[in-house]
């Protein structure tokens, strides 16, 4: 299947998607576990796709969203950002927001 | 590769002139970097397109030279 169709069906089939390296449980990097604990906190059901398991897809996640670093944050199916502007709505409320809007 | 602050922020200033640029080196290393940005082009677009237009000007280093570089863009 191509990587874009493989991310179109994973950001439809999960109304919170994470791209992440490693995984919610063992995150392999400092940025990917910072939003994963954000979601945790907010008690949100995601799921976390670990890009260090395909190279296509850690490559492929980058061009679809034209964005350059993981992890990314996808809401029902629209590219919400990065660790940098996940942490900045966690912290002014907007993050919990869009989720009890959208979920 | 390391990028220094200087370098970082001439790659900026080339893309967004107007942006006024504060670069905290974290641990010292030129390696781990927290970044504010300002410029009158943030406005009216989203938190995404601001931090897009930053990595435009970055010309692909963000993401392979630069990890560690996290950024807060604000309007002017």
């Amino acid at each position: 299947m191509e990587i874009k169709n493989k991310i179109e069906d994973l950001i439809k089939q999960n109304d919170v998607c994470l791209f992440m390296k490693g995984t919610p449980d063992s995150p392999q990097c400092g940025f990917s576990m910072a939003v994963s604990n954000i979601l945790k906190h907010l008690n949100i059901n995601f799921k976390g796709v670990n890009v260090l398991e395909d190279e296509n897809l850690r490559q492929g996640i980058k061009n679809f969203s034209d964005w350059p670093t993981i992890p990314q944050l996808y809401i029902k199916g629209e590219f919400i950002g990065g660790c940098d502007i996940v942490k900045e709505m966690f912290e002014n409320g907007e993050l919990k927001k869009i989720l009890e809007q959208k979920i | 590769m390391p990028l220094p602050v200087e370098e970082i922020k001439k790659l900026i200033k080339a893309s967004i002139p107007d942006a006024s640029i504060e670069i905290k080196d974290l641990m010292g290393d030129n390696n781990h970097y927290a970044a504010t940005i300002k410029s009158k082009l943030f406005k009216n677009l989203n938190k995404v397109e601001q931090h897009k237009l930053v990595y435009k000007s970055l010309k692909g280093k963000m993401g392979n030279e630069l990890h560690a570089f996290s950024i807060t863009t604000e309007s002017k």
